[in-house]
């Protein structure tokens, strides 16, 4: 069921403010959630003040900055910072997004940087996304066929089979989109959310797979797809512009045809 | 290390939703309010089988200013309902997913429930109805 509020050990609290140094002349406040597991209190909101004279144009950069200059403690994924490893999603001025493509320039006012909306919390910005990673496990994300493969090459498809992957195979699964699901926040347990549907599609839609009828098999069930009620957050949030509202309209409709 | 003690991240308190996003909402919000509001009418139709004192009992709680307002908030619904459920129809057969394409729809919804409505109120009011 849907618990709007936040437990008791998530409420978030007023954290330490860190200044600019002081001869910094283009200051900018970056508000961004704390939290470690070591001291037993609750999340709080620290807020760093950068020199933007000083600092790159990303948000990725003002954190990696904050971590270089200011509190090495500050804890966060990142990798490729350039929106293709999906490593550093995180909501940024309440909304899901990636770090290292998100111009500090793009947000009015403060920067409020969160981790991922309505996930356990690792640390700081790292939400645990085992549980993502094992309804991505759960679609058999790989290629399935029954038929022998072909000897002496590849299993070919036309440009046009292959052009039903475009939207599909750009996807990075950096979870911005399933983590702003509000249908994924109160039935995550059950329901598979944007992102997995968009890969499950992704093999479905692919015509060297032979396994499209055991996959819908799987998919057809009250939670696992049909929680979906084309809210559309997912599509508004992508980072990589992609729709999964639709690919999970697309499952849909295959549902229906084969009956 | 213990896992149990992890705090849940913050969402609808920080989640900045955008318009596609509150008319979803909206939607389902005005689907419970018809649902209520069907009840009225029930009652409407009730006093009217009831009999003459029933029904002006009834004519007279509806006509009354909060019962204009309920019954103006009712239609308003009902019309939203209706227009976002064409809306989701057109979502059912896979068309109209592209963002502007769903904004827009949206917008069209939106203004068509409002115009729909007071069309309806101009009409029932200017024949001497309620």
């Amino acid at each position: 069921m849907a618990e709007f509020k936040l437990p008791e050990n998530s409420r978030v609290g007023q954290g330490e403010t860190w200044p600019a140094p002081d001869d910094a002349s283009n200051v900018r406040r970056f508000r961004v959630y704390r939290w470690k597991p070591d001291d037993g209190q609750n999340p709080r909101m620290d807020t760093f003040e950068l020199d933007m004279d000083d600092c790159g144009p990303m948000v990725l950069d003002a954190l990696i900055k904050i971590k270089n200059e200011v509190d090495p403690t500050l804890t966060f994924r990142r990798s490729c910072r350039e929106g293709i490893c999906g490593s550093c999603a995180m909501n940024i001025d309440g909304q899901n997004t990636l770090a290292c493509t998100k111009a500090c320039d793009e947000v009015d006012g403060d920067v409020r940087v969160y981790p991922l909306p309505h996930m356990p919390v690792v640390k700081d910005l790292v939400p645990d996304l085992t549980h993502f990673y094992a309804q991505y496990a759960s679609i058999k994300p790989w290629i399935q066929t029954q038929t022998p493969t072909p000897p002496d090459r590849e299993r070919l498809q036309s440009k046009e089979d292959r052009a039903e992957l475009d939207g599909l195979y750009e996807c990075i699964l950096c979870a911005c989109c399933t983590t702003s699901c509000p249908s994924y926040w109160w039935n995550g347990d059950r329901y598979l959310g944007p992102a997995v549907l968009l890969q499950a599609y992704r093999w479905i839609a692919d015509s060297r797979d032979e396994a499209t009828g055991e996959r819908l098999d799987e998919l057809e069930d009250p939670f696992k797809l049909f929680r979906c009620h084309t809210i559309m957050n997912c599509a508004q949030t992508c980072p990589k512009g992609l729709n999964p509202a639709k690919a999970i309209a697309e499952i849909k409709k295959l549902m229906v045809a084969r009956r | 290390m213990p896992t149990d003690n992890r705090p849940l991240s913050p969402h609808l308190q920080i989640y900045r939703l955008p318009f596609i996003v509150v008319l979803s909402i909206t939607h389902r919000i005005a689907g419970v309010a018809n649902a209520v509001g069907s009840l009225l009418v029930v009652y409407w139709l009730v006093a009217l089988a009831s009999g003459p004192e029933a029904f002006a009992t009834a004519q007279a709680v509806l006509g009354s200013i909060p019962g204009l307002i309920i019954l103006f908030g009712f239609s308003l619904g009902l019309f939203y309902h209706f227009g976002n459920g064409i809306r989701h129809l057109f979502w059912d057969t896979g068309r109209g997913f592209e963002l502007h394409t769903a904004h827009r729809s949206g917008q069209v919804v939106v203004a068509g429930a409002v115009v729909l409505t007071l069309l309806v109120w101009i009409v029932a009011l200017a024949t001497g109805g309620a």
